[in-house]
């Protein structure tokens, strides 16, 4: 119970019940889909990404448990007006936290995102988190469909 | 094994303490194991035969001429009749063993399917199936280009019967249903099914999964064609269930799996294939499972089954009553007839986090859209929180939901 209240930190539960860039995203010229088929959650991420190679916008949608919702809720936060490249070492670091392979103590820009460091010791909620961030981290490689499930990484580059 | 004299009078905490599962601690809180619709848990008796074939009979089944194969086929052979007389079947050659329902509804699918489904077929499916007597149905179908039709259900979760007549058309070769609903708890009408169904001559299909352990099935009493069953949610084993078919429909229909016992005479000319039951039985099956299973058969009539019923009934009713007064809390899935199932959700909360806070306070329940994701569809939610019960539970584990329940609300402020 105490764990839990760790976990559902009020920045999540607030995300969660008003999540930030929610709705479609107009002019989008990166998509992708993320589903979990094993619980069901589900979430389209949107971006658009100028010429400058700047994640200018962001948007998602879908629904799936306060978890998900707050990690794609922030994610979108940290992620706008963004260079591809810095999304990308963020979404790695991300991952990286989630999977107990990043030196918390180290060089990370995770930032307020460290409040999801509490999912990394529940294993059957990681995929939870990391669910929108594989989705944006798809989107921005130009792939259209992930999932959590299998090695997505390898499918969806074939 | 003989029944003990003594199962009847035998308290439900005197049960309960055959579990040895049930008397542990899970992050510091005491075991409410509330998930045994996705598998029941064994107890001792169960264990102890598992032990007692591992330790003195294990040995590969209808082939040995040493005394260990004779054994353990002995063994084997004898679950088939306890199977037999558990589900009040005519003969040992209706019981096959599979590896569980989900084995049994494909062999069904890809043997009936192969014989009798051609271009242009209908197969008629209850819209509360679960994956597996969906998606088995959705490849032959589309391997022989014939098509789905799906009985409707209304917001209380039960089966729409007025349409079936119509449903029911002159191309439909076999209908399937489930008899209790995984995800609501919903105990279909299925001798109504099956008597509407059989005044047009189309054999059904029924996924007894969820029904078995819980009350009395007699495949003659229903007049069913086939009924499947895993042996995990008998508090037996995984890994092992069983097909009950009808023998006129067995015989006429092609083998599923080849190799092993359903091999009578192989040439390069050639095979003969075993008769049934060994004809859809291939390779070495889950032995020591079947044994275990035979000892939950033995555990639940010892038990029996009308008490069972009752007890789930009443663990069912003081948690419909308990959950159905906390604010917010919904109930999904309300038939009328309904086994221990009782799925529900919490406004402004998904079910996994139900799930993860019910979790660390020891309470076990399954969140998400158990296998069936058009029932979720058809009700519009994307999962629910799902507490199943059985005779093992108490009003102790009820208690620890429903407070568990106020640890979601209070820590998501709803």
């Amino acid at each position: 119970m105490s764990d839990m209240r760790a976990l559902y930190q009020e920045v999540i539960l607030d995300h969660n019940r008003n999540p930030r860039n929610f709705g479609p995203l107009e002019g989008a010229n990166r998509v992708a889909q993320g589903t979990n088929p094993l619980c069901g959650d589900n979430y389209t991420i949107y971006a658009r990404v100028n010429d400058d190679n700047i994640v200018e916008a962001v948007g998602f949608e879908g629904s799936g448990c306060a978890i998900s919702k707050a990690a794609a809720s922030m994610m979108t936060t940290r992620i706008k007006g963004k260079k591809v490249e810095s999304a990308e070492q963020l979404i790695e670091e991300f991952r990286a936290m989630l999977t107990g392979e990043l030196d918390m103590q180290g060089d990370h820009s995770l930032g307020h995102l460290t409040v999801f460091e509490g999912v990394a010791q529940l294993p059957q909620r990681v995929k939870c988190a990391v669910l929108p961030w594989h989705a944006m981290n798809a989107a921005l490689e130009g792939d259209e469909v992930t999932s959590t499930e299998g090695d997505s990484d390898i499918w969806s580059k074939e | 094994m003989s029944a003990q004299p003594t199962a009847l009078s035998r308290s439900w905490e005197e049960v309960r303490a055959d579990f040895p599962i049930l008397a542990q601690s899970i992050h510091g809180h005491p075991l409410a194991y509330l998930d045994t619709a996705a598998s029941a848990q064994m107890p001792q008796q169960v264990i102890d035969r598992l032990v007692w074939y591992h330790s003195t009979l294990h040995s590969n089944v209808h082939r040995g001429v040493h005394t260990l194969s004779q054994r353990a086929t002995q063994a084997f052979e004898d679950v088939r009749l306890k199977v037999k007389n558990l589900l009040n079947a005519r003969s040992l050659k209706e019981c096959i063993f599979t590896g569980g329902t989900t084995d049994a509804i494909n062999l069904v699918a890809h043997s009936f399917g192969k014989a009798f489904l051609k271009e242009g077929d209908r197969v008629l499916l209850s819209a509360l199936e679960h994956h597996a007597n969906i998606v088995p149905w959705q490849r032959i179908c589309e391997e022989v280009g014939a098509s789905i039709d799906v009985i409707p259900i209304n917001d209380r979760g039960e089966l729409i019967l007025d349409g079936l007549d119509d449903l029911l058309t002159e191309r439909t070769r076999i209908v399937g249903v489930n008899h209790v609903s995984n995800a609501l708890g919903t105990v279909n009408p299925i001798e109504e099914i099956i008597a509407r169904a059989h005044a047009r001559d189309i054999p059904v299909l029924i996924d007894g999964a969820q029904a078995v352990a819980h009350m009395k099935v007699d495949v003659q009493a229903l007049d069913a064609d086939f009924y499947a069953f895993s042996s995990h949610k008998l508090c037996g084993p995984t890994g092992i269930g069983v097909l009950y078919g009808k023998e006129h429909w067995l015989e006429k229909m092609p083998p599923y799996r080849s190799g092993g016992d359903m091999i009578l005479n192989v040439s390069w000319e050639g095979t003969t294939y075993n008769g049934l039951p060994h004809k859809f039985e291939a390779g070495t099956p889950s032995i020591a499972a079947g044994v275990g299973m035979g000892a939950a058969i033995d555990y639940l009539q010892e038990l029996g089954f009308e008490r069972i019923a009752a007890r789930e009934a009443e663990l069912l009713d003081k948690a419909t009553e308990r959950l159905s007064a906390i604010p917010g809390v919904r109930l999904i899935g309300t038939a009328e007839h309904k086994a221990s199932v009782l799925s529900f959700d919490i406004e402004g909360v998904h079910p996994h986090d139900i799930g993860s806070i019910l979790d660390s306070e020891g309470v076990a329940i399954r969140a998400g859209h158990h296998c069936a994701q058009p029932v979720m569809t058809r009700l519009g939610v994307p999962a629910t929180a799902r507490a199943s019960f059985a005779f093992y539970n108490d009003d102790q584990d009820i208690d620890r939901l429903v407070a568990g329940i106020y640890s979601v609300k209070e820590i998501f402020g709803v």
